[in-house]
């Protein structure tokens, strides 16, 4: 019976079936990589906390008092109370809608100035080329920080000037990756062939090379995720982070006043927070290149 | 192609670069961030005043001359006075770069020993359970935030078990030996498990080249091979990273150094970010994209001289 579907699939869309290949060998290797289907399970799970966050059906009452100030963990209240005598797990929780869009966000962000400015540099060459080229090698040569704090100056403080701040500081290296991947594949037998049927350069670069070179982005996506997530921590530290509202960043940045007084759980309690998420995230980068980098196989 | 042309190729094209580095800083804080008279004078100043400023500070004078200014200042290197210490920021550049040092050059040369020579030893046990384990602890001491570092380090070594300063400096050898160790240990700590990770993936790159096959065919035991031709091979990935972060050494680190109350370039700058000092913002920025540019030159020079396989084109 399956073999039977497999054989009509094969003939209606003898295509589809090739050009997917590296996509299917690639979700077998990584389902076969239990290190990286558990830290697919925790990024699903942070995603689907930060969802219930933002309906407010979990730690929707993270603003509540709930005891003293500063009480330790207990078995209440596993993260303890902050200055407030808010509960610290709530807080968590609820800092992980924070941390989640900023990686989202930025991500999409960066990637898609990478890929926008790397495709068209590398498909043009020439003069776009070198304009391109250019201004990201200027853009390089500024330290991000510099740049982060003059972005989040100038949009003013809040959860939208974080996205672009970030976004707008992180998109050079996938930009270098994706010029260099267009440029070798421009020339590829199967672009001249698009040209030779009639294609514009529009469907040559979005529908042709594009998916061709779609691993790097997807790989740079988890990248990016995981170091925006980060750098949310040390806007936080400069006063340029997300206010009224619980970050990770924002409770780290707490513990500073906190920590001569003994008060140790709500550094601990977003540094684990973030660290779970970023260390999947990291395993689960390489998971991917692993798996989807072709100049890798074989290793 | 003449080493010398190719230097001096590489050292124009620099030119452009610098121009649009002063451009992007000069619309970022020229032309976008407005008009810096409010932050300066407050909100009862009046509008003689504020002229009198714009003047003095000569943002009257028109576009071109202001960013004339700003690429002039990033050969002459004379920034102006800063609006808070009223110092010229020169002379702090000057104070700040030496304590910086003393904290960067010890934890760079550190990590750098510490993570070639961890990352040979990883190369030789690859694919093997102490190698995988290695890098799931390099990533993982990535995945902790760098502040968070700091505030445990600070806390725990230097307050709770009194092994370390809190924080403070004092400047001339040996005095300052004491303030800089728990920041150097920390910065170690901060950048092992990247550095680890990028020489790892180097010496793994040269591992399954044909001439260490060829090595290996020949009967050369793994230490030779792994010491004689794979270190000697990676060396120019390892020169290129090595020399790129030079110019990151002499900026300092921002955190650690504020935390630490060491008065070097990244406590300066964090000062500055904090009180919007745009002189001195500006200064460090143009400061440092002007050490990256030239550190990246000198980078592409050595490269043609370490590997001679790089044709000047």
């Amino acid at each position: 019976m399956e073999n039977a579907q497999a054989v009509t699939t094969n003939i209606n869309k003898p295509r589809e079936e090739k050009s997917k290949s590296l996509w299917r060998h690639a979700f077998e290797t990584i389902m076969k990589d239990k290190m990286a289907v558990v830290s697919i399970l925790i990024f699903l799970s942070y995603s689907a906390i930060a969802l219930l966050t933002t309906f407010d059906l979990v730690a929707g009452d993270w603003a509540k008092e709930v005891g003293g100030s500063y009480t330790a963990p207990s078995a209440e209240h596993w993260f303890g109370t902050d200055i407030f005598g808010r509960s610290v797990m709530a807080k968590t929780l609820k800092g992980t809608q924070v941390a989640m869009s900023i990686g989202l966000f930025t991500a999409l962000i960066s990637g898609f100035i990478g890929v926008l400015l790397g495709a068209i540099a590398g498909f043009y060459g020439g003069k776009v080329d070198e304009v391109i080229v250019w201004f990201y090698t200027t853009f390089s040569s500024i330290p991000s920080i510099m740049l982060l704090v003059a972005i989040t100056f100038i949009l003013g403080k809040g959860l939208l000037a974080v996205y672009l701040a970030l976004g707008f500081t992180s998109w050079v290296s996938l930009c270098r990756l994706i010029r260099g991947e267009v440029m070798r594949h421009k020339d590829r037998e199967y672009v001249h062939a698009a040209t030779a049927i009639g294609g514009n350069d529009f469907r040559k670069l979005f529908k042709h090379i594009l998916p061709n070179v779609l691993h790097i982005v997807i790989i740079n996506f988890s990248l990016q995720f995981q170091v925006a997530i980060k750098s949310e921590v040390i806007l936080s530290y400069l006063g340029l982070g997300v206010q009224g509202r619980p970050s990770w960043g924002t409770m780290i940045d707490d513990a500073k006043l906190e920590l001569a007084r003994g008060v140790w759980w709500q550094l601990a309690a977003a540094t684990l927070a973030m660290f779970v998420i970023v260390l999947s995230l990291n395993i689960l980068g390489d998971a991917l290149r692993d798996a989807l980098d072709p100049k890798l196989k074989g290793k | 192609m003449n080493i010398w042309v190719y230097v001096l190729r590489r050292l124009l094209y620099v030119v452009p670069i610098l121009l649009g580095v002063c451009l992007i800083i000069f619309v970022l804080f020229n032309v976008v961030a407005g008009d810096p008279t409010h932050l300066l004078l407050g909100k009862h100043a009046t509008a003689r005043q504020m002229a009198e400023l714009r003047h003095e500070l000569g943002l009257d004078r028109p576009w071109f001359y202001q960013y004339f200014d700003l690429v002039k200042s990033a050969f002459t290197f004379d920034f102006g006075r800063s609006w808070s210490t009223k110092q010229t920021i020169s002379t702090m550049i000057s104070e700040g770069a030496l304590p910086s040092l003393t904290l960067t050059i010890p934890g760079f040369v550190i990590t750098t020993i510490l993570s070639v020579s961890l990352s040979l030893l990883v190369s030789f046990y690859r694919g093997s359970f102490f190698d995988k384990s290695s890098v799931i602890f390099c990533v993982g001491l990535m995945s902790i935030s760098s502040l968070a570092y700091i505030l445990f380090g600070q806390w725990f070594f230097a307050y709770y078990m009194d092994w370390f300063e809190i924080s403070g400096y004092d400047s001339g050898f040996p005095n300052f030996i004491p303030y800089i160790q728990l920041p150097v240990l920390i910065w170690v700590i901060l950048s092992i498990g990247p550095d680890l990770r990028f020489y790892r993936t180097v010496m793994l790159d040269e591992v399954y080249q044909d001439y260490v096959r060829t090595a290996r065919s020949k009967g050369l035991n793994e230490k030779v091979i792994l010491f004689k031709h794979v270190l000697k091979n990676a060396m120019i990935p390892i020169v290129t990273y090595v020399v790129i972060q030079i110019p990151f050494l002499i900026l300092g680190a921002l955190l650690i150094e504020s935390f630490f109350g060491i008065p070097g370039l990244g406590g300066i700058t964090l000062n500055a970010i904090n009180s919007s000092d745009f002189p001195v913002i500006r200064a460090m920025t143009i400061l440092s994209a002007v050490a990256y540019i030239l550190f990246s030159v000198l980078t592409d020079v050595l490269y043609t001289v370490v590997d001679p396989r790089v044709r000047l084109k």
